[in-house]
């Protein structure tokens, strides 16, 4: 198993250095949620389909990340507190590539 | 008062296959639901995208299993109270309770499922600080009433389905029709779109793009927003609505304060037995309960309903004992007189 380093801001600003697992298909908003860094319902609403942003995230270090699809770019559009380094936790797999990526949750809204 | 045998709270998945099984023990059923159609998340959030764990579905959209669901209770008669919110249940002296919604309508059972998912759906409301002082003076964030913009100057921010209809619909009602989106690109209806470039291009809809409504403007009621386009450019317009159409996001809400024991904001139920929550005669299934090794899914919900039914039963008719029958002995016998049952074999003799 490989694991990678994720330093994960919280919505009260509180800084979490986890280790996220490459090989459970997981992505980002379900890594948050499994360290229960938000609480339940509050994030991941719609389940992962980039259909409520409840996980938007700022990516404040420069990973190369998937490219952003139709769906979660739509879904940013109509997000609030969006920034230009806003993504949705939920279109990013966790792979090897993405060691020591850095990220804020965006606030609840 | 609306009476029934298991009142239901939230008329997703989980709420509406309780109606059949309560069906099949001759219980009653009403559902509650904030939303003014039947299906929750799947009709709200998803209805096109598909759902590969149904048992026997290969394949299905949420919208279709929505549809299948109200096809099969329908025999069953539900009642539905809809666009209303549950707020508040007050236990009677002899057991049973009554459930009043946000709009006062007031319903009486002797058992409350609440299969309420994530929470009652609400608007999303754009992060603009003095937002609250103007609900109902001018913002509204859910078009009730469209008579009340007749000849008005109306603002509609969002880039979905809601916003581009409801500016359509509207520019034959106010008097000027304004919409702002933070992009140049809309996620509707192809339809929508294209009749909204042509009302712009008719001067009916003014588009004010990328751009996101920052302020609002007015004593005790909108008189007119400011917008900041293309990041700097701030543009202050007269109006006398804002309707911001962002969409909705489910909240636990006033379910969190009927004295029913929450955890990570579900409620906690006993699940080695009936679904019952720590106050007797309520039950909560669905996503809305937490128990060890929970699964929210949607056939997790459907096994949970099935087991509250009987449970619910025993609460109303403590004398009497059921014995469960396979709907393939028994038939569906409906309330309304409908009787589906298997067909007899054919019997003939050999000569």
């Amino acid at each position: 198993m490989t694991d990678i380093t994720i330093k994960i801001t919280d919505r009260d600003g509180v800084l979490h250095e986890i280790q996220a697992p490459t090989d459970m298909a997981m992505n980002l908003m379900e890594v948050v949620r499994s360290y229960e860094l938000a609480p339940e319902g509050t994030i991941g609403v719609c389940g992962g389909m980039a259909m409520c942003a409840s996980c938007q995230c700022y990516v404040n270090s420069n990973h190369e990340l998937p490219e952003m699809s139709p769906d979660e770019d739509l879904m940013l559009a109509e997000a609030f507190y969006v920034e230009d380094n806003s993504r949705l936790g939920c279109q990013i797999q966790i792979t090897p590539e993405l060691d020591g990526l850095e990220i804020e949750l965006a606030p609840e809204s | 008062m609306i009476q029934t045998d298991i009142l239901i709270i939230g008329a997703g998945p989980t709420g509406l296959f309780t109606v059949f099984e309560a069906g099949l023990l001759k219980l009653k059923c009403h559902l509650i639901d904030a939303l003014p159609q039947p299906g929750g998340q799947c009709s709200e959030i998803y209805p096109k995208k598909p759902i590969y764990d149904i048992p026997a579905y290969p394949e299905i959209l949420a919208g279709d299993l929505t549809d299948k669901l109200m096809e099969q209770i329908k025999p069953f008669e539900p009642g539905f109270t809809l666009g209303e919110r549950a707020d508040t249940i007050e236990k009677q002296d002899d057991g049973t309770f009554i459930v009043t919604t946000n709009r006062g309508t007031k319903h009486h059972a002797p058992v409350v499922a609440i299969a309420g998912g994530l929470g009652s759906f609400e608007p999303r409301k754009p992060p603009i600080s003095n937002i609250a002082n103007y609900e109902d003076k001018g913002v509204e964030y859910i078009i009730r009433d469209p008579e009340i913009y007749r000849d008005k100057k109306v603002v509609i921010a969002g880039g979905g389905d809601s916003a581009l209809d409801w500016s359509i619909f509207l520019t034959d009602v106010a008097s000027e029709v304004t919409l702002v989106h933070r992009r140049n690109e809309f996620r509707g209806h192809l339809d929508s779109v294209e009749q909204v470039q042509k009302l712009k291009n008719q001067g009916k809809i003014h588009l004010v793009t990328p751009a996101e409504v920052k302020e609002i403007h007015g004593e005790n009621h909108v008189t007119g927003v400011s917008i900041v386009r293309n990041k700097d450019e701030k543009i202050t317009l007269d109006c006398d609505h804002f309707i911001p159409l962002f969409g909705l996001s489910p909240k636990l809400g006033p379910i969190a304060d009927w004295g029913l024991e929450i955890e990570k904001n579900a409620i906690k139920v006993n699940n080695a037995l009936d679904y019952q929550t720590n106050i007797p005669g309520i039950y909560a299934i669905g996503d809305v309960n937490t128990y060890p090794g929970k699964l929210k899914l949607i056939l997790c919900g459907f096994h949970e309903a099935t087991l509250m039914c009987q449970s619910a039963y025993q609460r109303i008719f403590p004398d009497k004992k059921y014995v469960m029958k396979y709907t393939t002995v028994g038939g569906v016998e409906g309330f309304d007189g409908s009787k589906k049952e298997a067909p007899k074999a054919v019997v003939k003799k050999i000569e």
